[in-house]
Parts: C-alpha cells; sequence; structure tokens
C-alpha cells in the first residue's frame, strides 16, 4: 500500500482546483529551473536510475529511450517531444485522469523531459474523444505561457519550450508511436517501419521521443525526490508508483495511484470494493488493458500487478487497466467484442492484421453460438499464432493475445458451448 | 563493408543494402509484392519475412537494413510457417477467379501461391468484395483482386508525379482507390498494370484478348517518341496484342509512356496493305510493277532539282540511306528530314543529340527547359527529371509555356528573349547554372521549329558554353536537344538534309506549290501541309493511310515498326533496332526493300542485296551505326545561326500527347484517351451528356 507522503497526484480525483496556483500550491512548478541548472545527463542520469519503466503498456525504460536521442541537435534537424495522450485502450482511463486535474504535472514534466532531449517543440497529441480534456489542458498550456513557464526561457530555466495539442480523429492505431507520428505530420495513421527508430527520424524525419502521459508527467516528483526514493518503491525492476484503472463487475470501479507491485486481489478488494458477489464469483480478470491475455481466477489470487509478474503469469501489466469479470460474464462473447474492436481499428496496412482481425472476429462470432468445429479452435489459436510477431506493429499482437488468453484458459467452455449448440441442432 | 550470415553463409555486402538485397546477390529468393526496386519500401506485404536471430519480432527483409554480425534464416521452419501463413491471409480474400483474369499466368500471387501457399484452405466464411473504379480508357479495375500492396500508390506518387491514388478507409475495408473518382490522368499510368501483382489493375484494351502464355515475345524498341524506350511486342499470329517495357537502365529503366504501350491498336487499322496509283484523280489499287512504272514515268528524264524527298518522323534509318542514295542517283540535292522545319544545324552532331545522355539527368543539378514540355514530349525522360527532382539538390528553371510537369520549378519567361538575360548573366538563373557542377539545358522542337529558331539554337549554345556544361576534363556535356521523332536523329547523322543549293522542307513545299518541283517523295512524312502539294507528283511509302497517302499519286506500302527489322537513333544518339514481331499486312514490304526495289527499276540499282549489305553500307556512311546501344560523345561545334530570337512565346509542338504519328492518329484506344484527357469538355462520350440531375 502506497503511504500518503509518497503520494504524487494527490488531486487525481480532482477534489481541488486544476488552476495553475492550485497545482503550484500542491508542488507542482517548485523550484524547475533549479532541476533544469543540473543539466541534461544529470536528468537522464536520474530517470534511468529510477527504473521508470514507460506506462503506456511496453515497459520500455524511460531513461534509456531518452539517452537514445542523439546528444545535439544536428542543423536543421531540430529535436522533437511526443507526448502520447490517445489513450484509447478499452479500460483505460488514467492519463484522461490526469489531464483533467493534473495537467501541470504533465507541462512540468514535458519541459522537464524537452530539456533532456534537447526538444524546443513538444506535441501532445490528445485522443479526439477527450475534447473537455483537451480543453483543460489548453488552458493549462496557456496558464503556464502567461507565468513564462513555457515559451522562452520556459520557468527562468534558460531552455525554450513550446508545446502544441494536436488531436486525433479518433484512431486506435495512432496510440502507437509512429502512427502517432505520422498523424501529427498530417498523414494517414499508419504505423512506419522500424527501423529507423523515432529517436532517429520520427516527427518530419527529426529525432523524436515518444512518452505516454504518465511517464512524462513523474518525471518531476522523480526528479525532485531522486530516484532511489521512486526505485524504492515497488519491485525490483517494477518501481514506482502506477495509476491503476479497475472496471467491470466491482462495487465501486475506480482509478487509484498505489505502488508497483501490488497483490492484484488487495486492488480489487481494497480500493474496487471488491468484486460483485464476492471474489468466489470472479471468473477472471484482463489486467493490461484488452490488449493482454485474460487470466482466470485461479491466478488472480496471488498475482502482483507488475510488469514482470503479470508477463510470467502469460499476461501483461499493459496499461494497468484491470477489467474485472464475473461468472454472469459470456467470456466468450466479450472476448469476440475485443476482437471485433480490433478489426475495427486495424490500420488496414499489413496483411496478416488486416486480413487476420477480420477472420478471427467472424470465427469468435460463431463461437459464441457454438457454431463452429471443434477443431476450429485450434485453428482459430494458429491463426492468433499466425497474426503474432509478424505485423508492423504491436496491434496484432494485441488482437492475437485476448483470444490466445480465452483459449488456454477457458477451453472447457468452449467445448460446452459447442456441445450444448450441436445437441440443439439435433 | 558489414558482414552477415545467411543461412549458414558469411557474406560480406555493400553497407545500407537490405536483407532482400543481399539474399539477391547470394541468389537466395525471397517472395514478395509491395517491395519493387524502383519504388519506396512499405514492407507491408509481409511475404518477404525472415528470421533475424536474437530479433523479438520477424522482420521485413525488404526494410531491414544489413548490419555487422547479424544472423539470418530464410529457409527454416519458422520462416516457411510465417509465409504460409501470409499466403493464407492473402488468400482467403481474393477471389479464386484465375480463370477469368486477366492476370492470369503473369501473376505474382498465382506464382507465389504455388510456391510458398498451402493446397487446401481454411477459412469459412464469406469473401470480401469491393466496389471496381472507372480509371479512364486505360486501366480496368477488379478491386476485390487487390492485395493493398500499394505498389501503385507509390508509383503514381513517386515517380508518375500525381498524387490521385491513396489508401481509402481502414482495416479490412481498406481499399486503394481516387477517394472522389476520377480518371487517372498520367502519361505513365499503364505502368500501374506492370507493377501491380495482381489482378486487381489490369490493360483496359487488351482486357480478355489474350492468356500471356499463347504471345509471342519480340524484344524491340519504341519509335512513338524519340526516347527509343525498350519494348518487348507481345504477338499472336498476325496481330500485335500489346507491348509492354523491357528493363533498360539508361533509357526507360522499366517503365513506358501511355502511348508507347497502348498505341499498337492503330497497326491493325487504316493499313496500305496494297500498292495505289491515282488514275483519273483516284486511288486505284494496283501492282508493284504498276506502282514502279508510274514512278518511273516521272522521274525518268527530270532534272534533279525538280525531284524530292521528304523524311517522316517514323522512318527508319535503312530506308532513309537508301533514299538518299537513290536522291543522290537521280541529282537532287533536295532532301530533308526535318519535316517540322527545325533549325537543327546538320554540321555538327554535338548541336543535335541529348549529349548529356538520359541517365545523365540522375547528376545534373541544375536544368534549363527551353520550349519544351517534356511531359508531352518525352514522358519517360520526364519521370527521369522527376526522379531527379525527389532525389533534391537541383534547380530546374522553364523558358516556354508555364505547364504541369509533375515537379516544381521557376518559370523564368514565355518567350526567347529572356535566353539574352541567361547568356549575359542578367537573370538570377545564371548564376544557378554557373554554381551547379552538371548543369544541363533541354532545348526543345519548340524553341527550333521557328522562324528564329537557329538564332535560339546559337543562343542555347552560349548558354551552354558561358555556364560551364560543356566540361572537357569530366567529359560532362549538358547541351541537349530533346525530339519529339524517332527518325529525326537518325536522319540527321545520316545527312538526309539538303545538299548543295538544295531545298529544305520548306523549300520544297513553296517550290512544290509554284511549279519548281514536279516530284515529291515521302518516306512516311505526314505531318506537314499537303495542300502545297497539290501540283506536285506525290510518291507516299509509308503504312498507315494517313495525310501523306491522301495527297499520294502512288503510293508504296511500308512496314510499321512492328514488321520490320530497322535501325533507329533515339535523341541521345543511341542506335537501337527494333524487331520483326509480325510481317506486314497484304503486299506491304519492309522499307528498305522497296526503296532497294525501286532503285533497280529506275535503273539506279542500289548495290545492296540483303538487310546485312544495307546495314554494312549504314555504318559505312556514319559509323555510329556500328555501335548498338551505346552512346558516342559528339564533338563540340558552332552550331547555330547568330542572332536576336524574336518574343513570340515558346510552346510544345506537341499538343495531344495521345496523337502525334499515323499509328497512334488511328489507334481507338488513343482516340478515347484524347477524349478522356485532352477534350473531356467537347462533349465526352457521345449521347451520355450529364445534366448535374440524372445521379
Amino acid at each position: 500500500m502506497l503511504a500518503d507522503k509518497d503520494r504524487i497526484f494527490t488531486n487525481i480525483y480532482g477534489f481541488q482546483e486544476k488552476s495553475r496556483k492550485a497545482c503550484m500550491a500542491r508542488g507542482d512548478w517548485d523550484k524547475t529551473a533549479d532541476i533544469i541548472k543540473k543539466g541534461r545527463d544529470w536528468i537522464i542520469s536520474e530517470v534511468k536510475d529510477s527504473r521508470l519503466r514507460g506506462r503506456g503498456g511496453a515497459g520500455f525504460s524511460t531513461g534509456m529511450k531518452w539517452s537514445f536521442m542523439p546528444k545535439e541537435a544536428a542543423p536543421g534537424r531540430p529535436h522533437f517531444l511526443a507526448i502520447n495522450a490517445d489513450e484509447g485502450e478499452p479500460g483505460t482511463c488514467k492519463d484522461r485522469e490526469i489531464i483533467r486535474n493534473e495537467p501541470h504535472k504533465l507541462i512540468e514534466g514535458a519541459l522537464l523531459a524537452g530539456f533532456a532531449i534537447g526538444a524546443h517543440t513538444a506535441y501532445i497529441y490528445i485522443r479526439g474523444e477527450f475534447y473537455r480534456e483537451a480543453e483543460v489542458l489548453q488552458t493549462a498550456i496557456d496558464e503556464a505561457y502567461e507565468a513564462g513557464l513555457l515559451g522562452k526561457n520556459a520557468a527562468q530555466s534558460g531552455w525554450d519550450l513550446d508545446i502544441y495539442i494536436h488531436r486525433g480523429m479518433g484512431a486506435y492505431v495512432c496510440g502507437e508511436e509512429s502512427a502517432l507520428i505520422q498523424s501529427i505530420e498530417g498523414k494517414k495513421g499508419q504505423p512506419r517501419l522500424k527501423p529507423p527508430f523515432p529517436a532517429n527520424c520520427g516527427i518530419y524525419g527529426c529525432p523524436t521521443t515518444v512518452n505516454n502521459v504518465e511517464s512524462i508527467a513523474v518525471v518531476p516528483a522523480i526528479l525532485r525526490r531522486g530516484a532511489s526514493w521512486w526505485a524504492g518503491i515497488g519491485r525490483e525492476n517494477n518501481t514506482g508508483i502506477k495509476i491503476y484503472a479497475i472496471s467491470g463487475h466491482v462495487n465501486t470501479p475506480c482509478i487509484v495511484e498505489d505502488a508497483m507491485s501490488v497483490p492484484l486481489k488487495d486492488l480489487i478488494e481494497k480500493h474496487a470494493g471488491g468484486v460483485r458477489g464476492g471474489w468466489d464469483n470472479l471468473l477472471g480478470v484482463i489486467p493490461g488493458g484488452c490488449s493482454v491475455p485474460v487470466m482466470p481466477k485461479s491466478t488472480c489470487a496471488d498475482i502482483l500487478m507488475d510488469y514482470d509478474s503479470l508477463r510470467d503469469a502469460g499476461s501483461g501489466l499493459g496499461t494497468a487497466a484491470v477489467i474485472v469479470m464475473d461468472k454472469s460474464t459470456d467470456i466468450i462473447k466479450a472476448i469476440t467484442r475485443l476482437s471485433r474492436f480490433y478489426m475495427h481499428e486495424s490500420c488496414g496496412q499489413c496483411t496478416p492484421c488486416r486480413e487476420g482481425t477480420g477472420w478471427l472476429w467472424r470465427m469468435m462470432e460463431r463461437m459464441v453460438e457454438g457454431n463452429i468445429a471443434i477443431e476450429e479452435i485450434d485453428i482459430l489459436e494458429e491463426v492468433t499464432r499466425q497474426i503474432e510477431g509478424n505485423t508492423i506493429c504491436a496491434l496484432g499482437d494485441a488482437a492475437a493475445w485476448p483470444i490466445q488468453g480465452l483459449i488456454q484458459n477457458f477451453r472447457p467452455e468452449i467445448e460446452r458451448r459447442i456441445a450444448k449448440f450441436n445437441n440443439r441442432a439435433a | 563493408m558489414p558482414k552477415l550470415t545467411i543461412d549458414g553463409q558469411e557474406v560480406e555486402v555493400e553497407g545500407g543494402l537490405t536483407i532482400l538485397q543481399a539474399c539477391e546477390q547470394l541468389g537466395i529468393e525471397i517472395p514478395r509484392f509491395c517491395y519493387h526496386e524502383r519504388l519506396s519500401i512499405s514492407g507491408n506485404c509481409r511475404m518477404c519475412l525472415v528470421e533475424m536471430e536474437r530479433a523479438p519480432r520477424a522482420i521485413a527483409s525488404c526494410a531491414m537494413p544489413v548490419a555487422e554480425g547479424m544472423v539470418i534464416h530464410t529457409d527454416n521452419e519458422k520462416v516457411r510457417k510465417m509465409r504460409r501463413s501470409v499466403m493464407e491471409f492473402l488468400l482467403i480474400n481474393h477471389p479464386l477467379d484465375c480463370p477469368v483474369c486477366d492476370q492470369g499466368g503473369e501473376c505474382d500471387l498465382q506464382d507465389l501461391a504455388v510456391a510458398y501457399g498451402v493446397d487446401r484452405g481454411r477459412f469459412q466464411e464469406n469473401k470480401r468484395a469491393v466496389e471496381d473504379h472507372d480509371y479512364g480508357p486505360l486501366i480496368s479495375t477488379a478491386m476485390t483482386r487487390c492485395i493493398h500492396c500499394t505498389r501503385c500508390i507509390r508509383f503514381i506518387n513517386e515517380i508518375g508525379g500525381m498524387p490521385v491514388l491513396g489508401g481509402v478507409f481502414r482495416s479490412e475495408n481498406l481499399e486503394i482507390g481516387t477517394y472522389v473518382a476520377q480518371a487517372i490522368d498520367s502519361e505513365l499510368s499503364g505502368n500501374l498494370v506492370d507493377v501491380c501483382p495482381v489482378g486487381a489493375l489490369t490493360s483496359k484494351p487488351y482486357a480478355f484478348r489474350a492468356r500471356s502464355w499463347e504471345l509471342r515475345k519480340t524484344e524491340s524498341v519504341d519509335v512513338l517518341d524519340a526516347v527509343g524506350s525498350n519494348i518487348r511486342i507481345d504477338s499472336r499470329g498476325s496481330e500485335v496484342m500489346r507491348i509492354v517495357p523491357r528493363i533498360n537502365e539508361d533509357v526507360n529503366e522499366e517503365w513506358i509512356s501511355d502511348k508507347t504501350r497502348h498505341a499498337c491498336d492503330g497497326l491493325r487499322r487504316q493499313r496500305l496493305d496494297t500498292p495505289y496509283v491515282r488514275k483519273d484523280g483516284k486511288l486505284v489499287p494496283a501492282t508493284w510493277g504498276e506502282a514502279f512504272a508510274a514512278i518511273k514515268d516521272k522521274i525518268q528524264g527530270k532534272a534533279g532539282e525538280k525531284i524530292a524527298a521528304i523524311s517522316g518522323n517514323l522512318a527508319d534509318c535503312e530506308s532513309v540511306l537508301l533514299l538518299k542514295e537513290l536522291m543522290t542517283s537521280v541529282k537532287s540535292p533536295n532532301i530533308d528530314c526535318r519535316q517540322d522545319g527545325a533549325a537543327l544545324d546538320p554540321a555538327h552532331a554535338a548541336g543535335w543529340r541529348f549529349n548529356s545522355t538520359i541517365a545523365g539527368i540522375d547528376e545534373a543539378d541544375a536544368i534549363l527547359l527551353v520550349g519544351t514540355n517534356p511531359r508531352l514530349e518525352a514522358p519517360i525522360i520526364n519521370a527521369r527529371i522527376r526522379k531527379r527532382y525527389l532525389a533534391g539538390g537541383v534547380k530546374i528553371g522553364v523558358i516556354g509555356e508555364r505547364a504541369d510537369l509533375t515537379y516544381l520549378y521557376e518559370h523564368l519567361a514565355d518567350d526567347p528573349s529572356q535566353l539574352k538575360g541567361i547568356v549575359n548573366g542578367r537573370s538570377a538563373f545564371t548564376k544557378v547554372l554557373t554554381a551547379a557542377a552538371k548543369p544541363m539545358i533541354i532545348v526543345g522542337q519548340g524553341a527550333l521549329a521557328r522562324p528564329d529558331g537557329a538564332a535560339i539554337l546559337a543562343m542555347c549554345r552560349k548558354i551552354a558554353e558561358s555556364c560551364g556544361m560543356i566540361d572537357d576534363k569530366t567529359g560532362w556535356n549538358g547541351f541537349n536537344v530533346l525530339h519529339t521523332a524517332a527518325a529525326r536523329v537518325g536522319g540527321l547523322e545520316l545527312g538526309f538534309v539538303p545538299g548543295d543549293g538544295g531545298r529544305d522542307v520548306a523549300g520544297i513545299l513553296d517550290g512544290a506549290e509554284a511549279g519548281e518541283i514536279e516530284v515529291v517523295y515521302l518516306l512516311g512524312a505526314d505531318e506537314i501541309d499537303m495542300a502545297k502539294l497539290e501540283t506536285a507528283f506525290v510518291v507516299y511509302q509509308g503504312h498507315h493511310g494517313d495525310t501523306g497517302a491522301n495527297a499520294a499519286d502512288v503510293i508504296l506500302p511500308g512496314a510499321a515498326y512492328t514488321e520490320k527489322n530497322a535501325t533507329y537513333v533515339n535523341t541521345e544518339g543511341r542506335v537501337q533496332q527494333t524487331r520483326l514481331a509480325v510481317f506486314p499486312p497484304g503486299e506491304a514490304k519492309e522499307d528498305w526493300a522497296i526503296l532497294r526495289a525501286l532503285s533497280e527499276h529506275l535503273g539506279r540499282k542500289i548495290p545492296a542485296d540483303s538487310l546485312a549489305e544495307v546495314r554494312e553500307r549504314l555504318v559505312t556512311a556514319n559509323p555510329i551505326f556500328g555501335t548498338l546501344g551505346t552512346i558516342q560523345a559528339a564533338a563540340w561545334g558552332d552550331f547555330g545561326t547568330e542572332g536576336n530570337p524574336g518574343s513570340e512565346p515558346l510552346t510544345s509542338p506537341v499538343k495531344n500527347f495521345y496523337m502525334t504519328d499515323p499509328i497512334s492518329r488511328c489507334s481507338p484506344t488513343m482516340t478515347a484517351c484524347t477524349r478522356a484527357f485532352v477534350t473531356p469538355s467537347e462533349g465526352g462520350d457521345e449521347g451520355e451528356e450529364g445534366t448535374g440531375t440524372d445521379g
């Protein structure tokens, strides 16, 4: 359980003001210039030492990512910071709350990150549906400009930073970093091939770092309180504070800030008021937004919520959006709905994802009825394997994993469904 | 040079290559759909996936650059499984209509499915269907067959320079299209059919006319413009079914223009298949003997200065040489190959050739276009300029008409008077040219075929000299003449120009009108003012019943370029040969043989009894004919006539790209293109005039 003194997002529920003054009273923008004066290398090494892992889902070391940027901007090739606020993963709503209620944490983080990677321009790519949030963010940015916290010599740090909001048009795939870059450039949101990586060739072909909102918003706290403070929370290699979103069949769905590596059961019982109808009524949990495999109840009892333990359990932390399903859930139908989502959101660029996601969904639709041959369960499983790892971006993988989790953990349910259909037909 | 291991073979390859290219060097075949050597890399078909050790995901070999120490597997079970997977995905929504698909037999998907696919499907659902598009008279679509490789998008954006195609919608609903319905108005659109790996884009004029395995393939060159694009003529029986490009990096890379590709249906129409002789004002069919006798009757005993010959735009070098020898034997100095009256100076080859060569465009860093619209006159050369433009670091200036050339340029002036400003440095573009390492000037026929043409030519020579376009040290010669006729350079190389006291084309026409010229021999010359030839006795040798044949008193039916082994010289001075794909129709004969026979009838037999002997005479006349396919640099000289260019605006001689010669004028496809792209406002499809309320 996270101690109150360690909390960062003290206004994550929006009980207090979100104006610059109120944010500053809570500690934002406190001696930001002093941090910047410690220099780029110090900032990057501090973030590296904190073992902060990217909060967008992939869990790549943030400090490492920053260190990939060229040391100096080459003439005609400015550096860019892109902040990924295209929070489209079903079940996930953490970045939205940060923007709504703690916008200055994000803006201050943007200044620090921008300085660390040598960027004078930051784009915040915000999901189009976050209309009010974009307004709040723009207000906060305007406030920051008025107070001299952005623009030339931002916060008296000697560093110039401009922030622009770029609103998305509703494509889930634009949350993928290279598709996001394409979209910022005004092109169709389709992931790019890597290499070249964004650190070499990102927005307009210039070195670019793309970070999640949460990753950026925690940076000021890490730099103020020190890497060792952050690294002391959670487990080895899974450090720090995380915002969890708990939804589904719980009594009080919520988002909550807690330490990394809290037990899933604690999270559900303490923060979300427990599973509807008691723990024994639990069917399964999708622990990290809809892209990761579903875990059966047996796994949920003592699993820790962090990158490594969930990976070892065959699932993933993803965005830490816990979707709880009780026994009233038609799990096949639930996963089918996710399949449909991926089919709809595939950019259509590369073959396995374009053709495969539709095939998966159609098979799943028949599976909901039970109108599918037993052998087709294996075909379905194999098709997910044929998509996984063969695509340009991870959307194909994300489409494959929920179905793999379903087949792995709920195969008896599928077979019951088929038998029922066959009995009825006979 | 990075060292890597591919399938257990350690290999050192050039840095910057992709894994796919490295594999090709080793002779390892990597299947691919979206990858195309001349287009940007998209890496989206995923057919070329290979396994790289220590990489978490499969990698697209077409897009991954080689790096030191890579270990690549292209043929293990995992890779084979990936290929089978991608193949399966491509086929689930691809219709199995190969028996009725025009691409059948030359389809990448078909071939790769045989090599890498499985023999049965597991897909139980309904297949996707996609609405077709109307892309105009050249491209027929079956979009359900599309595998979304995006080659067409990249071709038309990058090579064609017309951003009309794109991916619309997403996921499995992704469609390739123009979004707002429109025809693809590019002179290179036919190449879309070639780049499409499946039967989604096929040739409309060729639709359902032949199967690829029925065709006899003849390697030849194109003569419908002066580029000399390398082509393959696909014929069946006595008919040319289609024309497709052949790769020649120095000329057309692997593209051809729509006229080159599609004008071939003009070869079946309006053909002259028997000799004709005019009797009582009417042309009546005759035998070769009667035709020759009629000519002999007129020429016998006539003074040489009363006889003249003009060679046209499609005349081959063999017949031009024999005609010249024939004219010499009747002591006529009145010969000319410049039927448009271009002021090309016959004294210096450097003054009529595209000296930098077409491939030289890739090196140029400043280009000045004078009186030319290369997009209409030579789309392949225009594509080469665009390629250079896309590579960056080139400045392009235009003196002449403003037109969409598919690249940005600085428009300096409409009329040639501005040339003087470039010579004396008053124009800002002079600095651009002098600062460039390899500057280039391209002079079009629009600048030369006018009264002040000789002065413009001289002025352009001066620009070349004063702006450092002629560099003896590097051998760079940036003075280029862009011709529109395939026969022009050949004619000039053979000296088919007025002899001492001879008349040029204008002189011949005026002479004929005034009655001073009594016999005019037209070797495929159709683009001249026939009204002036009314009183003269006109012999027309050619293959189409065009204006020349109408004005003729005797018609000698010749062979078109697909029907003869003949030599042409392209605008660069590159000697190339066409090959006989089908025989000339009816009584028509190869052109050199007609002239050889006529010479015997006239009692002035040319001692050459075979094509080989004629070609020996070609080499004797000009040694460049001994060097097939290559270019001999021409010596610089003083060409043109000093003078002041006028202020008349420069225009391109080609107004309608689709109809420039007797063949394309007879082609129904070119007619359709003209209606669709050149004169859409003049009615379009008859009887289908839109009212705006007809849905």
